[in-house]
């Protein structure tokens, strides 16, 4: 009998998206490759990368992140990772300017010692923390999400880092608060972006405290086994694998616990294009094109279909109790 | 001298051999992997883009040929705007293709639907039938007062191309280049507003 579980996070739809047989006849050798990972711990060897990094071809550039593969409902899937040249060369950060490219260019500029966080708002006590610090609140885990930009393409990158419930639960919020803003570093001295006026700077972002409490909502530090590369926003960040890419704010300086919905920096700039969920759903289109399908970036050729886009970007067996009842269409 | 050379027939060889030099890049970027993560949607851009250059340099011959009393640049107009289509067309079959995999009723589906693919789509189909009335037995079927008339209509496909490009860069906010082209073509456009303004001053007696 077919035991379905949830472990992967995926329902799969199509043939195609079903783990190669070469795939699976090496899954022991796969495990082994990842149980090495896993006691290779704290060593910053090209074996343990390898391990962590299957498939992603790990940069070997930046300081190892070692971590524990995670065992959160959704946070191992089986797709091939999107390469490590395309994850931190094609990146949306607008404070360094709105090509694509501009990041991997100018993110270098990018200060990220020393860095704090403030947690203010309605919290216990609100507090400036060290970075070295928050990083020791949670066991690194390695987890391996869809990344579903609003823009129609996408990525699997296997991201390092905590649930950002484990920070909340650190700082105690208040019983009043009900939501929870990310504030983004804006540093006009080493951000050319900032003078674009695309946006209201800093970027904000933000989540109801049930979605920032989820389990699968990660509070980021590396990826590919490496720290965060400055143009993914390293230091720390967010990745949300339900919501279009740009609800995962880059290098968080400020953690805000506040009532009200806060007024997140696209749904300011452009209400009719971006809402405050901006969950992946494939039957909401955006105003200028079609969100039912995405390219998944780094594999294939240029003539092969587009994939399919699943419903909360795949994870609907793990988030969709979140949104019970609620109009999606009109909480777009 | 550069009269002589404008007139020579190697002149035009050379200037159609030279706007599909773009072209020429981007598809051997293709095979190169030069195009970045999402060569898609480098090509559907690069494309667009090369159409409204090309559609920038075809208005700028008459402004120059007028200014600089040039009228060896006329002959080099028409391959300029059939260029211009070429690479209209490449933006159309690589939106058809890559983002719509050749489905016929999602991209009828899609320029209903979407006021910026209509307004680009419209501009396409205009500047087909202007490709199509091209050469000469064309113009000697149409009579050169009707042929003038109708490939007038390029200002209107203009005005399209920047409403098109507008629209798709408005939910970013990023309008830098957008008003480059829309300036641009402004200038073009308006110095034959003041031309034709002053020939017509000129001819009252």
């Amino acid at each position: 009998m077919l035991i379905r579980t949830q472990q992967d996070g995926f329902i799969h739809p199509l043939s195609s998206e079903i783990t190669q047989p070469e795939v699976y006849a090496n899954r022991r050798q796969l495990l082994r490759q990842w149980s090495a990972g896993a006691a290779a711990m704290g060593m910053a060897s090209w074996a343990q990368r390898d391990a962590f990094a299957q498939g992603g071809a790990a940069a070997a550039k930046l300081a190892a992140l070692p971590a524990t593969q995670s065992g959160v409902q959704g946070a191992m899937n089986v797709e091939k990772l999107t390469p490590y040249k395309d994850a931190t060369t094609y990146n949306n950060f607008y404070e360094f300017g709105t090509e694509k490219s501009y990041p991997a260019q100018q993110a270098h500029t990018l200060k990220t010692t020393p860095w704090s966080i403030e947690v203010e708002g309605l919290v216990k006590k609100p507090t400036r923390f060290n970075l070295e610090d928050v990083m020791k609140w949670g066991a690194m885990q390695e987890r391996i999400y869809r990344l579903r930009c609003v823009e129609g393409w996408s990525m699997v990158i296997p991201w390092i880092g905590y649930s950002l419930s484990d920070l909340i639960k650190r700082v105690e919020p208040l019983p009043s608060a009900k939501y929870v803003e990310f504030i983004t570093q804006a540093d006009p001295q080493t951000m050319p972006g900032l003078r674009g006026g695309y946006l209201d700077w800093p970027y904000i972002e933000g989540l109801r405290m049930d979605e920032a409490m989820h389990p699968l909502s990660l509070l980021t530090f590396g990826m590919y086994g490496e720290v965060l590369p400055k143009q993914n926003g390293a230091p720390v960040r967010l990745v949300v694998p339900w919501k279009y890419g740009f609800k995962s704010g880059k290098s968080l300086v400020k953690i805000r616990f506040v009532e009200k919905q806060p007024l997140v920096s696209w749904a300011k700039a452009a209400p009719q294009e971006y809402g405050f969920y901006s969950n992946v759903n494939p039957t909401v289109d955006h105003p200028r094109w079609s969100q039912a399908n995405e390219r998944r970036l780094g594999e294939g050729g240029l003539l092969d279909k587009k994939r399919k886009t699943l419903m909360f970007n795949g994870y609907e067996a793990q988030v969709s109790s979140l949104y019970a009842g609620m109009d999606l269409v009109k909480n777009f | 001298m550069l009269r002589e050379h404008l007139r020579k027939p190697v002149a035009k060889l050379g200037l159609v051999l030279l706007a599909l030099m773009p072209f020429a890049w981007l598809c051997s970027g293709i095979f190169l992997d030069r195009l970045g993560s999402n060569p898609a949607e480098y090509l559907i851009r690069s494309t667009g883009d090369w159409t409204l250059r090309f559609l920038c340099i075809t208005l700028l011959v008459t402004p120059l040929r007028v200014i600089f009393n040039l009228p060896e640049l006329l002959r080099f107009r028409r391959n300029l705007g059939v260029i211009t289509f070429f690479y209209v067309l490449m933006h159309a079959l690589c939106y058809s293709v890559f983002d719509m995999g050749l489905e016929w009723d999602e991209i009828a589906l899609d320029i209903a639907k979407r006021p910026f693919i209509a307004v680009g789509f419209a501009g396409a189909v205009l500047l087909s039938v202007l490709a199509a009335t091209s050469f000469n037995a064309a113009i000697k079927m149409l009579g050169a007062v009707r042929w003038r008339k109708l490939h007038r209509m390029v200002y209107g496909i203009a005005l399209l191309a920047i409403l098109h490009f507008f629209w798709m860069r408005s939910g970013k906010k990023n309008f830098t280049e957008v008003l480059i082209y829309a300036g641009i073509l402004g200038v073009l456009l308006g110095w034959r507003v003041w031309h034709a303004a002053k020939l017509r001053r000129q001819s009252v007696p």
